[in-house]
């Protein structure tokens, strides 16, 4: 399949890590696969041998959703969070909060989209309560050593990627 | 694991921080921490004790540098990570043709 663009893993600041990646189509339609729960269940299931088993969005502010993601019986993960800013074509905004809850509090997602000659340049920002709490999602989620906490462990890449 | 326990420390971290510049003695990070120098021991400990640190005595200092291995390690875990997402994305790459020859289709036929 052709890949629109490289994936960039950055560190905004101590509490953020931020992810950029081009996409070849207009920004609304990028905007649609990632609200419309049909659509995302699609492609947001981490690895391949993951399924997004429950894909659940009250598009609206102060909205819930909520995410399941399922390996096997015994291996699930659940996150469920609430919708703050929903402007499309190019901002969405909602909570964070995973059922074992390894990032100490509720966490902030921030999509933002922003479109270019036809291409959309997505830039997905996860904001943490403090310092501590992403240390502590980074602790965690290697412990659990589950592919589908990529999201809190990718600031991970804090030092040793971002400073090269 | 014990990597990151080790480095999930806000102290700790900012020591590794400082060692990737090169070896430095105890005395050096006691001074540029701002911490007091029983810390800065302590935390160097753990940090020697997850494999992050090797110290060797010269004359009457400590000097302690990083040992690459685990965090090697550890970037290649993140890679791992990163190419899960990566996997996402070349999927929403999928979804999105297809919305986008939808449109065109029907945009021949309505609109």
């Amino acid at each position: 399949m052709k890949n629109s663009g490289a994936l960039k893993v950055t560190t905004p600041s101590e509490r953020e890590i931020a992810m950029t990646r081009v996409f070849d189509a207009p920004r609304r339609l990028v905007f649609e696969a990632w609200t419309k729960p049909e659509l995302v269940q699609r492609w947001l299931y981490g690895p391949d041998d993951w399924r997004l088993a429950v894909c659940e969005m009250d598009l609206r502010v102060g909205g819930a959703l909520r995410f399941v993601w399922r390996h096997s019986a015994e291996q699930s993960m659940g996150m469920s969070g609430v919708f703050r800013e929903i402007a499309p074509p190019d901002r969405l905004v909602f909570s964070e909060l995973w059922d074992e809850d390894w990032t100490g509090g509720e966490a902030l997602n921030t999509i933002i989209l922003t479109e270019h000659a036809g291409k959309t340049t997505l830039t997905q920002t996860v904001r943490y309560s403090s310092r501590a709490a992403r240390d502590g999602a980074l602790k965690t989620g290697m412990e659990d050593g589950v592919a589908v906490s990529y999201d809190r462990l990718a600031e991970l890449l804090t030092p040793w990627k971002s400073q090269s | 694991m014990e990597t990151l326990q080790a480095l999930a420390e806000p102290n700790r971290f900012q020591i590794v921080e400082l060692l990737r510049d090169g070896p430095r003695s105890v005395g050096d990070m006691v001074h540029r921490l701002g911490l007091r120098q029983p810390q800065v021991s302590k935390h160097l400990r753990v940090l020697s004790d997850a494999g992050l640190v090797d110290v060797r005595v010269d004359a009457q200092r400590r000097i302690y540098a990083l040992r690459p291995a685990p965090l090697k390690e550890l970037e290649a875990w993140i890679e791992r990570y990163r190419r899960v997402w990566e996997a996402n994305f070349q999927r929403l790459d999928g979804v999105l043709a297809e919305l986008q020859a939808k449109e065109k289709k029907r945009g021949r036929t309505k609109r």
